[in-house]
């Protein structure tokens, strides 16, 4: 601290060089902390053994003990590796729940000419609704939305029946609307009740 | 304070800031941080256009290039971001806590006096302490960089004596998420 204060002199001090670690966005030093300590030590090892060894060699594990007895570092080991669990668990129903989810496309009949498609669940595989709004928007010069449905839910409703080539630019993966299993998509129709019904 | 911080939701909207405005903001960090106004125009240039981020309950970020360089709640002390303070560590007072008490940190915990008076633990000596209010960086034991940010609850002397509750109220930390963003 003294050094800075006393040299305070027309140069500036240059920056501090940070490694932070890949995985977990943390500096080095705290990746123990995080909860996915054990990729980051593998991506690390084979990133840059150097480091690698400044961090996790027996002298390096010996010494950032510090004044934790052995006992608590072996619970907080055991609760990192509870947390890392539980991140893992945390990702996976997350994938599955993301495979199971659905993108339904639906033609809406407002009167006898005029149809607007709704494209709901979009979210679900990480696409932002806005900007998929601006795409269909711009892709078939018509108005697109994003607007909460009577469930509260966002969906995107756009102007005209474009059902089928949105399920196209789906399956093609355009723009914004990469990553989607086309079999996650549904296409529906709904019309309106007619007096007397059908 | 960024617990629970959504960009796409809290984010109010962003707007450029008058040069005038800018110019007190300049002379505010000068006077709160201990940097010299070298180091800080390397960090903000003087002639760079600097953007207020408006955020949810009067949180205002300020970022460069889109890259947050530090923030300020209602009109409270202007805080660098973690990032900031790990390339200047020297920007704001130091504390330090114990390893034990990393991982409730991290979790968003604001910090007992315990953890700073015990031996893994840092705080100022009394000829140099720091009054309640202040904007201090969170280190820990065994580490090299800050792990958050805070403002003291208690006056340093006042922690060292009282030693219970709350001595440091957490503001930033790493993975929070100001930390998650890197860009905006
Ligand atoms: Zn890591």
């Amino acid at each position: 601290m003294s050094e800075a204060e006393s040299s305070t002199a027309a140069q500036a001090v240059a920056p501090v060089q940070v490694h932070y670690c890949e995985v977990c966005t943390f500096p080095l030093e705290y990746c123990e902390f995080g909860s996915s300590f054990k990729k980051c030590k593998e991506s690390l090892q084979k990133e840059d053994p150097e480091l690698y060894d400044k961090y996790y060699s027996d002298e390096a594990l010996q010494a950032k003990l510090g004044t934790l007895s052995l006992e608590a570092q072996a619970k907080l080991e055991k609760e990192a590796a509870k947390k890392e669990a539980k991140a893992e668990a945390k990702a996976d129903a997350a994938l599955k729940k993301k495979l199971a989810s659905q993108v339904t496309i639906k033609r809406i009949e407002r009167n006898k000419r005029k149809h607007v498609t709704s494209v709901h669940g979009l979210e679900a595989f990480g696409v932002d609704l806005k900007k998929a709004a601006k795409q269909f928007a711009q892709k078939f010069a018509t108005g697109a939305s994003v607007t909460k449905n009577l469930q509260g839910q966002e969906e995107i409703i756009v102007q005209g029946d474009v059902s089928g080539e949105i399920v196209e630019l789906i399956e093609e993966g355009v723009g914004v609307l990469k990553g989607i299993p086309i079999d996650n998509v549904v296409e529906v129709e709904d019309k309106p009740k007619k007096k007397g019904g059908d | 304070m960024f617990k629970k911080f959504s960009p796409s939701t809290d984010i109010s909207g962003q707007t450029s800031v008058k040069s005038s405005v800018q110019r007190s903001l300049r002379t505010n960090i000068l006077s709160q941080w201990k940097v010299d106004p070298e180091t800080f125009d390397q960090i903000w240039p003087k002639k760079e256009p600097i953007t207020l981020v408006k955020c949810r309950e009067h949180i205002s970020i300020y970022q460069l290039h889109g890259e947050p360089l530090f923030f300020q709640h209602y009109d409270g002390p202007l805080f660098p971001t973690l990032r900031l303070v790990h390339k200047y560590p020297f920007i704001l007072p130091k504390v330090g806590v114990d390893r034990g008490a990393i991982r409730f940190l991290l979790a968003g915990a604001h910090m007992m006096c315990p953890g700073l008076t015990s031996k893994g633990g840092y705080l100022p000596p009394a000829d140099s302490g720091l009054p309640a209010g202040a904007a201090v960086a969170i280190f820990a034991e065994g580490k090299e960089h800050a792990v958050g940010l805070g403002v003291l609850k208690l006056s340093t002397e006042d922690i060292k004596k009282v030693n219970k509750d709350i001595g440091v109220e957490t503001v930033h930390y790493l993975g929070d998420d100001l930390w998650a963003i890197q860009k905006l």
